[in-house]
């Protein structure tokens, strides 16, 4: 089990050489864009930026706006015909990321910031198959953000909170994996995305 | 710091008892942050900053000196973690004791133990010097008491990560732990789900462990 040539490669991606991990991320970018087609970031993403005075409100608001969306994904997924186990799921998990708003909301004003209003979804799933894929995704997308956005944190308690709910994302997405018969961990270092990139992949999700 | 000595898993017996001790587990873990390698690490931690007065290069570099210290620290520590994981996870698929889908899946945590390995090996030779990989056994029973050790292990893994996260200096670091550390939470999640218990023990937030919480229950696998 010898992978020291491809452990350094990766570690470097990830860490070191800013150039390569550039890359990285826009490779990261480019799987999140397939997924609904490579859209302009519009006005959404201007929109979630103009929230706030920038630092750590502005990337709480934007980890707020993900969990506003996951939360009604897990809410419209509820009115399908679901498996009683895939149901379950649904329900627990759309109180998770129902908390996850609350914490987040709660922490954006005592900081002083205003919390981004929720905006209006649309979710193209229609039964058990096309809610679990769009869930996968929505899940891997949540880590990587989160992931991605993390070390621009400058308050120890903040980036405290968003671990804490990062790593609860990690458990959906394998959860939500093992349900599409999957790889709960695909990967042994789990991609960072940048926020224009994970606002590109949502956008087809948010109303006009 | 080149010995390879005999009395590391005393030393984390002592560490597991007394937090007092850590600093100097990890110096003989070979953690210490002496050494050309790591002056040249502050050294490019504090840039280009050729103006600076005499008085205040010497407190930036021992403020450069104590995180690259601190982040030393937490790689190493991590880095034990990690040789454990892989360990278990190798032990595991020698005992025979899975086969088919599961079998392939421990390969896979496996895998992705080893590669955290050597990835955070890597990290801690660009801080300084790499803890020393420690003698481990587990006890491997039967296949449901193997998935219960591995989903505690993973499980305190996770903890162990977030607990480390508010005292990482250096953003690549914090980083690259991040990255691991969602990848353990997807382990534990997965081995929860096999043994039928809840993906998130927690509830919505995940709750942190510190060294002192983790390391005595690490310390009845490392063997002499």
């Amino acid at each position: 089990m010898n992978q020291d040539t491809l452990a350094a490669d990766t570690l470097a991606a990830v860490e070191f050489d800013e150039l390569t991990r550039s890359s990285f991320i826009l490779k990261g970018a480019l799987v999140a864009g397939s997924v609904y087609g490579a859209a302009a970031v519009g006005p959404f993403v201007k929109t979630a930026l103009a929230q706030t005075g920038g630092g750590d409100v502005e990337i709480l608001n934007f980890a707020l706006t993900l969990e506003y969306l996951e939360t009604a994904f897990y809410v419209k997924g509820q009115t399908l015909d679901l498996s009683s186990e895939v149901m379950s799921v649904a329900k627990e998990l759309a109180d998770h990321e129902q908390q996850h708003v609350d914490a987040l909301k709660a922490t954006i004003e005592k900081l002083g910031g205003t919390p981004a209003a929720k905006p209006a979804f649309t979710f193209p799933i229609t039964d058990q198959a096309s809610f679990l894929k769009l869930a996968q995704t929505l899940e891997d997308t949540g880590v990587s953000a989160y992931n991605g956005a993390a070390p621009g944190i400058e308050s120890k308690e903040v980036l405290g909170a968003a671990g804490s709910i990062v790593q609860i994302e990690a458990r959906h997405a394998a959860r939500i994996r093992l349900l599409n018969k999957v790889n709960p961990a695909p990967d042994a270092f789990d991609k960072a995305l940048e926020k224009a990139a994970v606002l590109t992949a949502v956008k087809p999700l948010i109303k006009a | 710091m080149s010995d390879t000595n005999p009395e590391r898993p005393t030393a984390l017996e002592e560490l597991a008892h007394d937090p007092g001790s850590r600093k100097e587990f990890l110096r003989k873990m070979g953690g210490g942050v002496a050494g050309a390698s790591a002056f040249a690490l502050f050294l490019a931690a504090c840039g280009g900053d050729k103006k600076t007065g005499q008085g205040s290069t010497t407190q930036q570099t021992d403020t450069a000196m104590k995180e690259a210290s601190g982040d030393l620290e937490i790689v190493n520590y991590a880095l034990t973690l990690e040789y454990l994981e892989a360990a278990f996870y190798a032990d595991v698929v020698g005992s025979g004791l899975f086969k088919g889908a599961q079998l392939d899946l421990i390969k896979i945590f496996g895998d992705h133990e080893q590669q955290h390995v050597d990835a955070l090996k890597a990290t801690a030779m660009k801080l300084g010097t790499p803890a020393d990989k420690p003698n481990t056994k587990f006890q491997l029973d039967s296949a449901k008491s193997v998935l219960e050790l591995a989903a505690t292990v993973e499980n305190l893994g996770s903890a162990a990560y977030l607990g480390q996260a508010g005292r990482i200096q250096n953003k690549e670091v914090l980083a690259a732990a991040l990255s691991i550390h969602t990848v353990e939470a997807r382990h534990a999640s997965a081995l929860n789900t096999l043994l039928g218990k809840s993906h998130t023990p927690d509830g919505a937030f995940a709750v942190p462990a510190s060294m002192d919480e983790v390391l005595p229950q690490v310390q009845p696998f490392i063997v002499n």
